[in-house]
């Protein structure tokens, strides 16, 4: 065979029914490929939950069981009317007047902290248990009061300035570690079922078998996962914000860069496990491994610093590990990107790697 | 001026293809004309929908000449699939898009072709076109393939098993699309284990079995080669009474006999003249007859006779 051979044949119907596609920008194929991603996206209600409700009430649910209390008001008991009046004097201090018996029974019992009765010649017999915090303060307050109400003066004023900032709570170190964990739930779950759904049903192996540039098909699952997400993150910090006083010290601007990077790092780990994977058991078990490990020790719930020396290396090294401390940073101190560029370095190495691997590894058909 | 294989519009020549512990196609050779619909035909695991991947680019041979249109997968892929028209056995198109939303992604894949309206409206699915794939039935969603292979006006449609599962009615229906198209001049190659649907949509029948072709022709040439029109089975003798099976031969108008599992099997070119010859050879034997059927030759025939086994029968 010469190379002449090799030259298309003439059309055979150049003028009928063969025209370009109208429609413009909506009928380009990265513009379809999207739109039906995100399509698949909106139909599936289970999807909407995980992605966008789930966190929510997580969020909700913690930030309520761990909110911060007022300062407790310590229960103690008084024998004598005296004794309660002059303990009386104290705010911190819950004082009832109790029978001996009855004041014993109470403090055995832990309704009280401590039980205060006259000793001989006027001195006063504090009994507490000594290895509970609650009764060394109890006893101390109660001192306070008794000394003062018998007219001791201080020498030394003293006057109290009290800091509960927003910022140093629970739910401020935890809003963050959810949205890192959303940002890569979201999209290794999503990049990691569609995909090897689409393969497991010919899908994939019938895309390409059309000219469909095959970098669209990719592209567009990261397309439809930036869109997701201004949704995803504005709720989940909105909620935050709106509902605990979450701060937000540190730039919008470098947040929601942040956000982008992360997500992408995310689906280039996404787009990794689901490189090969022909069964959506077997996707969802490699799923499984990738992101339990980092549930666990990426700081979500509680500092990642409570691990061992030894393994904080590979803990820093970790996506989601970068993500949460970058978040939490921008978030909580105001970091600038700047300051964060070891962590986005993190995040881009893993974006990088991760992306090129998976384009050599993936299975097209 | 063109010799007969240069009108080929598909050559395919000594393509072989392994996989781990089988061979697929073995040293198979195949001219696809212009303008006809030619038929693979052949049991499953004949190396049909292996062979019609291959063709279509999206398996690799081992080793052997595929050229379609003029052209080569190594060197034209790209323009091969704005002109090819796809349908493969297994895709199953995405449940949560609608009718419509599925044609025009794939119209969005080619550089030209007819608008995804006038697609949908070729296969009949109009009245269809805003509901939901996961809602169609199996006909439906058939056509709804075929019309996300018609996307791209093609010179070439590939059709892997078209109206396997499917219920009489909608092979009837998918049948009329595949005539229209012939109609209109397209190219088809289409695999099949049916023989009623390779004689009735296929200009020209490859008959497919272990990897090879075992024979080529019109339906009615491969018919024809049978020497016979008609084929006459019957189950006679019972208890005690054996049939004399050798005495067959001699009848008139018979010219091939087979016996196996207590019934007989005769092609017969001439039915008026041999079914009263056997009658009358049973009265002579005193063998009652418990059934007897005789049909026209079909494709199916052609197969038993070349292999000696059924194409549905694994």
């Amino acid at each position: 065979m010469s190379d002449t051979t090799a030259v298309p044949e003439v059309r055979v119907r150049e003028a009928a029914g063969r025209r370009p596609a109208g429609g413009g920008m909506a009928d380009h194929p990265l513009v379809q490929l999207t739109l039906v991603r995100f399509r698949e996206f909106v139909r599936e209600p289970e999807a909407l939950f995980w992605v966008f409700i789930f966190p929510v009430l997580l969020a909700a649910g913690l930030g309520v069981a761990f909110r911060n209390r007022p300062p407790e008001v310590l229960k103690i008991a008084a024998v004598t009317a005296e004794l309660a009046q002059s303990l009386g004097g104290e705010k911190l201090l819950d004082v009832r007047q109790f029978s001996y018996a009855a004041a014993e029974e109470a403090l055995r019992t832990g309704k009280v902290a401590l039980m205060a009765e006259p000793g001989p010649g006027g001195a006063v017999v504090y009994r507490y248990d000594d290895t509970n915090p609650e009764g060394r303060t109890a006893r101390m307050l109660a001192d306070r009061a008794v000394e003062r109400a018998a007219g001791r003066s201080d020498p030394v004023p003293a006057s109290d300035r009290l800091m509960r900032e927003a910022g140093s709570r629970y739910i401020d170190f935890l809003v963050p570690g959810l949205l890192g964990m959303n940002l890569m739930g979201s999209a290794i779950w999503g990049m990691g079922f569609a995909i090897v759904d689409a393969r497991r049903k010919k899908l994939i192996k019938r895309m390409v078998a059309t000219p469909m540039p095959r970098h669209y098909y990719l592209l567009s699952f990261l397309l439809s996962r930036l869109l997701l997400l201004v949704v995803e993150v504005g709720v989940l910090l909105g909620f935050g914000v709106l509902v605990f006083g979450v701060p937000l010290h540190g730039s919008l601007v470098d947040l929601m860069a942040l956000c982008v990077l992360g997500s992408l790092s995310f689906c280039a780990l996404g787009l990794l496990v689901a490189s090969r994977a022909r069964t959506i058991e077997a996707a969802s078990g490699l799923m499984n491994a990738v992101m339990l490990p980092m549930w666990i020790v990426s700081g979500v719930f509680f500092s990642a610093q409570r691990f061992p020396d030894l393994v904080q290396p590979v803990i820093k090294a970790l996506p989601l590990t970068a993500a949460i401390d970058a978040l939490r940073a921008n978030m909580l101190q105001g970091s600038s990107l700047a300051q964060l560029a070891p962590q986005a370095a993190i995040l881009g190495a893993w974006l990088v790697v991760c992306f090129t691997l998976a384009l050599k590894l993936f299975r097209w058909r | 001026m063109p010799e007969p294989a240069a009108q080929a519009t598909l050559r395919v020549r000594n393509l072989r293809k392994a996989y781990r512990d089988v061979v697929a196609v073995d040293g198979l050779d195949l001219d696809v004309r212009r303008g006809e619909c030619f038929g693979l035909l052949g049991p499953n695991g004949a190396g049909k929908t292996t062979t019609i991947e291959i063709c279509e680019g999206l398996t690799e041979a081992d080793s052997g000449e595929v050229e379609l249109l003029g052209m080569r997968w190594d060197t034209h892929a790209h323009e091969l699939r704005e002109r090819l028209g796809i349908q493969l056995q297994e895709t199953q198109l995405s449940e949560k898009l609608t009718v419509m939303e599925t044609v025009r992604l794939f119209r969005s894949f080619f550089r030209c072709g007819p608008g995804a309206a006038e697609v949908i409206a070729l296969v009949q699915l109009e009245e269809k076109q805003r509901s939901r794939v996961g809602g169609l039935s199996g006909g439906q969603k058939q056509r709804l393939a075929i019309a996300c292979a018609l996307v791209g006006d093609p010179e070439f449609l590939f059709l892997d098993e078209p109206t396997t599962g499917l219920d009489p009615q909608a092979r009837r229906q998918l049948w009329e699309l595949i005539e229209r198209f012939k109609l209109a001049g397209r190219t088809i190659l289409l695999t099949t284990h049916y023989m009623d649907e390779a004689e009735r949509l296929c200009d020209r029948v490859a008959i497919m079995d272990h990897g090879k072709v075992i024979a080529l022709g019109t339906p009615r040439e491969l018919i024809a080669s049978l020497g016979a029109e008609h084929l006459v089975e019957f189950s006679a003798g019972g208890a005690g009474r054996a049939l004399d099976v050798s005495a067959l031969d001699g009848v008139d108008g018979v010219r091939d006999v087979r016996a196996a599992n207590g019934s007989v099997s005769m092609q017969v070119t001439e039915l008026h003249r041999a079914v009263p010859a056997l009658l009358a050879e049973l009265a002579r034997q005193q063998v009652p007859l418990t059934e007897l059927r005789t049909h026209s030759a079909t494709l199916e025939d052609v197969f038993v006779t070349l292999t000696g086994r059924h194409l549905r029968d694994e």
